[in-house]
């Protein structure tokens, strides 16, 4: 079925949504840059030099330090929030977050590791210490919800509702497993274990943006084409079943398809709340359940918002930095109460 | 033609269903009646395929039903479960419209489909509301028309699985929801439907299965189903059968 004329002016709005969301993201910073300024120098690092063939400030401003920082954002809000409609679809629960399967706690355990652990050795070798972070933080988020979905089987079935408990567990263990980390760590160590838990698109560079933009492609890509599948889900998992999808395997893909957006984004910028959980509620308030045409809606807001949440961050107490993660917890929270008391109506 | 051969079904270590033999005639709508906890929702999931067989099989023309595709089996097979746990704000024609995710006849003989669907349950004044807001019956017509549209128009051939779909239904609906599932069959599609009301049964169904602890205790016309002794030794009732006086059916009184 083709969207129909409402939801193709409601993807055209959100797109435009994002395309300004980008243009503060690359104007807005200590330089302000005029949008005909900030066009020139993305035209500059198109490939095409400007007339005098000098690169000009605003070039090396916009090309090293905020397109790979917005490009950055929109990756993870784009990612986070796909990620979260795959969890609300699997767990059928509009107020399922992709945390829910233990990815968050499992990265946040491995980058934990990855930083105390490198202390003890004498610290992490410098040139390798981002990358290092970013794969440990990968291969904690990957491996605790491989146990959680591993606990979550049962003669060749998936209960959903045991995944869930499982993911409670593992993420108690893994809190306390980190909390442990941080007990031991140096000051030093501390200190960056707790940015990186609250999240940051600072020190973004295109060595770590091309893992996420691949990732948030592959996903971007695949969760629409079972957005039918999605659609079944909701109405129960048997009667998915008789309206004749392969349920296992979709539960299978879905899991995996969250802990690689998921692991790829919290290994990109550390922990980011509420992205994965409110951006899909808003959509769906915006344009119904069908995931046709939420899974497109869900990813341009969620990177839109993790845009202006970053140039908040940025912007703010300038020039220090706020880290993303208190400001999408400190805007998320509240309008998740707000959601919670208006269903009570 | 859906066949249960000595069909048996375990859950855990207890045998909750054995010694099925049942064949879903074309035309056929064949009631399911047991008391609560005598295996009827089990027996349905086993012949829909969420449960496996422990003993003997499902087959679906002479093919065992867990080798059927996924969407080959659902353009044949339509399966309504005693509730839903739908928890989103689709329409009603979305809810509908999930019945058409098998087939890919078009947007427009979809549509058609689906309008027909909720005529047929009694449910077209519904359409255009949101499904959340509907009260427990008008969901539960909702669903049927869904089952309907997948299986729709309901030719030879085309199965149509049925757990209490009257359970939440006022008296008026509860037999014009049956009129439509009987008109279904009427087309030849094949209808097992549990049911818990004896006179609805004895109005509705072609044949019937009596169920106890899991075993068939009887299977036959309405007239010989329908009778005070096995009605005594499964449900412990007491009844007076009589003739419906305006209408060829038993009609049953309890004492």
């Amino acid at each position: 079925m083709t969207p129909t004329l409402s939801a193709r002016v409601l993807l055209g709005a959100l797109s435009l949504l994002l395309l300004l969301a980008l243009w503060l993201a690359l104007a807005l910073g200590p330089v302000r840059l005029p949008l005909l300024e900030t066009l020139q120098a993305l035209w500059q690092l198109a490939g095409w030099p400007a007339a005098d063939g000098e690169v000009s400030q605003a070039a090396l401003i916009v090309g090293q330090i905020r397109l790979p920082r917005a490009l950055l954002g929109l990756c993870v809000g784009a990612v986070l929030a796909l990620s979260g409609v795959a969890m609300q679809g699997l767990f059928r629960n509009p107020l399922a977050d992709p945390g829910l399967i233990g990815v968050s706690s499992g990265a946040a355990l491995g980058a934990a590791l990855a930083l105390v652990g490198g202390a003890a050795f004498g610290g992490l070798p410098s040139a390798l210490a981002p990358y290092l972070l970013s794969a440990c933080a990968f291969a904690g988020g990957l491996g605790v919800t491989t146990l959680v979905y591993r606990l979550g089987r049962r003669d060749g079935q998936t209960s959903v509702a045991t995944m869930l408990l499982a993911g409670i567990a593992l993420t108690a263990l893994a809190g306390a497993a980190i909390g442990l980390f941080t007990y031991l760590a140096d000051d030093a160590t501390l200190r960056t274990l707790t940015f990186w838990n609250l999240g940051s698109l600072n020190g973004a560079s295109y060595a770590r943006l091309w893992p996420l933009l691949l990732v948030t492609a592959a996903v971007a890509l695949w969760l629409p084409r079972r957005a039918q599948a999605l659609n079944a889900l909701l109405l129960g998992e048997s009667e998915a079943r008789h309206l004749g999808f392969a349920v296992e395997r979709l539960k299978r893909e879905l899991v995996f398809c969250t802990a690689l957006g998921v692991g790829a984004a919290v290994a990109a910028a550390g922990m980011i709340g509420f992205i994965g959980l409110v951006v899909p509620h808003l959509v769906r308030l915006l344009v119904g359940p069908d995931h046709r045409l939420l899974l497109p809606a869900a990813a341009l807001t969620g990177a839109s918002l993790l845009l202006l949440a970053d140039l908040l961050a940025r912007l703010l107490l300038a020039p220090a930095e706020l880290p993303i993660g208190i400001v999408t917890a400190l805007l998320g929270a509240p309008f998740f109460i707000y959601l919670l008391l208006r269903g009570r109506h | 033609m859906l066949c249960a051969e000595t069909l048996s079904v375990r859950r855990g270590p207890c045998t909750v269903l054995a010694g099925i033999d049942l064949q879903l005639r074309d035309g056929e709508v064949l009631g399911v009646l047991g008391p609560n906890g005598a295996g009827k929702s089990t027996l349905l999931a086993a012949l829909s395929g969420d449960l496996p067989a422990a003993q003997g099989q499902v087959s679906l023309d002479q093919r065992p039903l867990a080798s059927w595709p996924g969407p080959a089996r659902a353009q044949r097979l339509a399966v309504l479960a005693q509730s839903s746990s739908l928890e989103f704000a689709f329409t009603v024609e979305q809810v509908v419209g999930m019945g058409r995710l098998p087939h890919s006849s078009g947007r427009q003989a979809d549509q058609r489909i689906v309008t027909a669907a909720l005529q047929a349950a009694d449910a077209q004044h519904l359409s255009g509301r949101n499904y959340l807001a509907l009260s427990g019956g008008e969901r539960q017509r909702v669903h049927l028309a869904r089952v309907l549209a997948q299986v729709w128009p309901g030719g030879v051939g085309q199965i149509l699985l049925l757990d209490e779909p009257t359970s939440m239904l006022d008296p008026l609906h509860q037999h014009s929801i049956l009129q439509a599932v009987r008109d279904f069959a009427g087309r030849g599609a094949a209808v097992l439907v549990i049911l818990h009301d004896l006179n609805l049964a004895a109005r509705y169904c072609d044949r019937l299965l009596l169920l106890q602890e899991g075993r068939p205790y009887l299977l036959g016309s309405p007239a010989e189903v329908l009778a005070p002794a096995p009605l005594r030794a499964v449900f412990g009732l007491d009844v007076l059968v009589q003739g419906h006086p305006e209408r060829d059916h038993p009609l049953i009184i309890i004492r």
